[in-house]
C-alpha cells in the first residue's frame, strides 16, 4: 500500500495550468486587442466630434486639437438652417430609401427563384450575377458616360447631371451582392419546407412571402442594411455623374460645398461628415440584434 | 376518401432508373406501406404521388382520374416528411392552419378544424407554442396536425418516425394506427423498417431496386414470400439461407446442408419439391425461430443439429444463438433457460415445416 503510494507520487505528473488561469490570459489578450482596436477605429469619429463643436478660429489656433476650450454648436445650426445641406441630405435620403426597395424588390425574388426553382442554367446564372459584383466600379464610368450620351442622342432623356440617375446605378452595385446573401439564405432554409408549403395548397409567390421571407428575415435585413450602406456613403458615381449643387447627395455635396478653393471650411466639413454618419449609425442600432442572428443564422438545427 | 391507382410508373433521373415499372391499386381507407432497402425508390414513389416528382411514364389516378399532370396543390393530398418540415416562424395553431388558410375558409371552420385535430392527437396546450420549443414527438404529431386538419383524400407519411428515439418511435407507431383508425383515409406509407410496415400496414408493398418484389398482408409477406429478397428482407434477424442440394435417399427426399447434416423434408412438401431432386442452385431458407432447443418444438429427432454456439446474445424473452454449418453462419432462437452459452454445444431442432426453397437461378421461393 504504502510502496504503491511512493511510486505514484515519484512518477513525474505532467502539470496543467487552471482552466479559469488560461480563461483569464485569454481574456487579457483579447481585451487588449480589442481596446487597440476600438481606439484606432473611432479615433476619426471622435476627431470629427470634437473639431465640430469648435469655432474656425480655435480650429486653426495652435492648440491641443484633442480639446474643445470654447465649444459651441455654431456649426450644427449654421449647417441645419443651410437648404443647400437640406438638400443634400433629401436627396441622399430618397436615393438610399428608394435603392433600397428597389434591391429588395429585384433581388429576394431572383435569389428565390435561382436558389428554388432549378431551370436550365440557374446555376450559371448564380454565378453571373455574383461576377458583375467583382468588376470594380470606377472602370464602369466610362462606358457608363458612353452609354448616358447614346441615350441621349437617341432618346433626348438627359441623364448626366440628374440625382435620380442613381437609383439606376447604385442598384449595380447592391443587387448582386443582395442577391448572392439571399441565395445563400434561402439555400439553407430544408427543401421540405417549400414541399409542405406546396402540399397544404400555396403557389410559388405564397411560399416566397409567407414561408421564405419570414424564415429569412434575419437575411433579408443584413441585405437591407448593406445596400442602405452601400447607397449612403457611395461617393464615386455621384461625384461623377452629378455636379450642380441641386443635385448632390451628402457626400459629394458636402466635399464640394463647403470646400472653396483652397479653403476648407472643417468645422462645417466635420459636422455634415457627422451628421451624415447619423442615419446609418440609427439603422444599425435598431437592426443590430436581427442583423447579428442573421450573421450567424443556420448555426444551429432550426 | 379515394383510391389511388398507380400504372406502370417510372421515374428516371438523368441515367439512372429510380422506379421501373410499378403496378399497384391502393383501395379507398386502405393503409399501405411501401418497404424495401435505402435506394429501392419508395420515397420517389411517394413523391410522384404526391406530385412533387414528376412522372417520366405511366400513370397515377386518384378515383380514376389520371392526375400526373395536375399540381401538388390541386391533388388534395397531405404529406408528413421525415424532418416534419414545419413552418419555423409560425406557431402549432398557424402551423396547422396554414393550408385552410389558404384555401381562405372561414376562421370558425378553421378553429373547430384545428381544435378537433389538436384533440386526436393531443396537443390541445401546445397550439400556442413555437416549433423550436417542441420535442421530436410533439413536432410529430403537429406534423401530423396539420395534414389532418385539412381532411385530404390521401395521407403520405414519408419515414416520419426515423428521427425519433426507438422508444418514442414505437409510441408514435401506434398513434399513428390510432389515428387512421379515427380519421379512416387513404394512407401511403413508406418506411425502410420492416417492423414498422408489418405493424402498421393493410398491405405491404415491398420494394427492391425500383420494382415491386410483393404485395400482400403482413402475415403472408413473413410466412409465404415469393422471392429470396422478401423473405431476407422481412423478418428480424432475417432468415437463414443456405446453399442446399435435394436428393432422394430410399424413398425419403431430404435436403443435403452439408456433407454431414441432411434433414428430411416434411411430407407435405415432398410433392412440390421432387422435380428439383438432385438439381444444382437451390438455397435453403429457414427463420431464427424455426431453429430453437429441442424440446420446444416436437420436431422428429431426425431434424437435430449438434451446434457449436459461438455467440449468445441474451434478449430477456429469448436468446439468439449462433453457428455455424458448413461455414456459414446460422442464427437460432432458443429459450432464455435452455442453457446456451458461448462455447458450448448444443442439440437444436429445425422445424422444416416452416422451411423455404429457393431457385437461385430465378430468386424465386419454389
Amino acid at each position: 500500500m504504502t510502496a504503491a503510494a511512493i511510486t505514484t507520487q515519484a512518477r513525474p505528473r505532467r502539470r496543467y495550468g487552471s482552466m479559469s488561469r488560461d480563461r483569464r490570459w485569454a481574456l487579457r489578450w483579447s481585451y487588449f486587442f480589442l481596446t487597440v482596436f476600438a481606439i484606432f477605429f473611432l479615433m476619426p469619429p471622435v476627431y470629427m466630434l470634437i473639431t465640430s463643436l469648435k469655432t474656425s478660429a480655435e480650429i486653426s489656433a495652435a492648440t491641443n486639437p484633442w480639446w474643445v476650450y470654447h465649444p459651441t454648436l455654431g456649426n450644427y445650426i449654421e449647417l441645419l438652417s443651410s437648404s443647400q445641406y437640406l438638400t443634400f441630405f433629401r436627396n441622399s435620403a430618397l436615393v438610399s430609401v428608394i435603392v433600397v426597395t428597389i434591391t429588395m424588390l429585384i433581388s429576394v425574388p431572383a435569389a428565390f427563384a435561382l436558389a428554388r426553382m432549378r431551370f436550365w442554367g440557374s446555376t450559371a446564372l448564380a454565378t453571373g450575377v455574383f461576377l458583375t459584383y467583382l468588376i470594380p466600379e470606377t472602370l464602369l464610368f466610362i462606358p457608363l458616360f458612353k452609354m448616358f450620351a447614346l441615350v441621349n442622342e437617341y432618346t433626348g432623356i438627359e441623364l448626366i447631371n440628374r440625382w435620380w440617375v442613381l437609383l439606376l446605378l447604385y442598384p449595380t452595385l447592391t443587387v448582386p451582392f443582395c442577391t448572392w446573401i439571399m441565395i445563400g439564405y434561402f439555400a439553407s432554409i430544408p427543401k421540405e419546407l417549400d414541399e409542405a408549403a406546396l402540399m397544404d395548397g400555396a403557389n410559388y409567390r405564397q411560399i416566397l412571402t409567407r414561408v421564405f421571407i419570414p424564415v429569412a428575415l434575419p437575411g433579408l435585413i443584413a441585405a437591407t442594411i448593406f445596400a442602405f450602406t452601400v447607397s449612403w456613403a457611395q461617393f464615386l458615381y455621384p461625384l461623377a455623374f452629378t455636379t450642380s449643387a441641386d443635385q448632390l447627395v451628402l457626400p459629394v455635396g458636402i466635399v464640394t460645398s463647403l470646400i472653396k478653393g483652397d479653403v476648407f471650411n472643417w468645422g462645417q466639413i466635420m459636422t455634415g461628415a457627422l451628421l451624415g454618419a447619423a442615419p446609418p449609425l440609427i439603422i444599425y442600432a435598431f437592426l443590430m440584434d436581427y442583423y447579428i442572428a442573421g450573421l450567424t443564422a443556420g448555426a444551429t438545427k432550426g | 376518401m379515394a383510391q389511388v391507382s398507380l400504372r406502370k410508373l417510372f421515374k428516371r433521373f438523368d441515367d439512372t432508373e429510380a422506379v421501373r415499372g410499378i403496378d399497384l391499386d391502393i383501395a379507398d381507407k386502405e393503409f399501405v406501406v411501401l418497404v424495401g432497402p435505402s435506394g429501392c425508390g419508395k420515397t420517389t414513389t411517394l413523391r410522384m404521388i404526391a406530385g412533387l416528382e414528376e412522372v417520366s411514364a405511366g400513370e397515377i389516378a386518384v378515383d380514376g382520374e389520371v392526375v400526373n399532370d395536375v399540381p401538388p396543390k390541386d391533388r388534395d393530398m397531405a404529406m408528413v416528411f421525415q424532418n416534419y418540415a414545419l413552418y419555423p416562424h409560425m406557431t402549432v395553431y398557424e402551423n396547422m392552419s396554414f393550408g385552410l388558410r389558404l384555401k381562405r375558409y372561414p376562421k370558425e371552420e378553421i378553429a373547430r378544424r384545428v381544435q378537433e385535430a389538436a384533440r386526436i392527437l393531443d396537443i390541445t396546450e401546445l397550439l400556442d407554442r413555437k416549433p423550436r420549443q417542441l420535442s421530436g414527438g410533439q413536432r410529430q404529431r403537429v406534423a401530423m396536425g396539420r395534414a389532418i386538419v385539412r381532411n385530404p383524400k390521401v395521407f403520405l407519411f414519408d419515414e416520419p418516425l426515423s428521427n425519433l428515439d426507438a422508444k418514442l418511435r414505437v409510441q408514435m407507431r401506434t398513434e399513428i394506427k390510432r389515428v387512421h383508425q379515427k380519421v379512416r383515409t387513404t394512407t401511403v406509407y413508406v418506411t425502410h423498417d420492416q417492423v414498422e410496415a408489418m405493424t402498421l400496414a393493410d398491405r405491404v408493398v415491398v420494394m427492391n431496386r425500383g420494382r415491386i418484389e410483393q404485395i400482400g398482408p403482413p402475415n403472408e409477406l413473413y410466412h409465404a414470400p415469393k422471392t429470396r429478397f422478401v423473405a431476407g428482407f422481412i423478418g428480424s434477424p432475417a432468415m437463414n439461407f443456405l446453399p442446399c442440394r435435394l436428393e432422394e435417399d430410399d424413398g425419403a427426399l431430404r435436403v443435403h446442408l452439408s456433407e454431414e447434416l441432411a434433414l428430411p423434408v416434411p411430407p407435405a412438401r415432398v410433392a412440390r419439391y421432387r422435380p428439383y431432386a438432385g438439381r444444382p442452385g437451390l438455397t435453403f431458407g429457414l427463420r431464427p425461430e424455426h431453429v430453437t432447443e429441442s424440446k420446444s418444438n416436437g420436431g422428429t429427432p431426425l431434424s437435430m443439429i449438434d451446434a457449436l454456439i459461438e455467440v449468445a446474445e441474451p434478449l430477456g424473452m429469448e436468446t439468439l444463438v449462433f453457428f455455424r454449418i458448413n461455414g456459414l453462419d446460422v442464427c437460432g432462437r432458443v429459450s432464455p433457460n435452455a442453457g446456451a452459452r458461448e462455447g458450448a454445444r448444443m442439440r437444436l431442432c429445425a422445424s422444416l415445416d416452416n422451411m423455404h426453397l429457393i431457385d437461385d437461378a430465378t430468386g424465386t421461393v419454389i
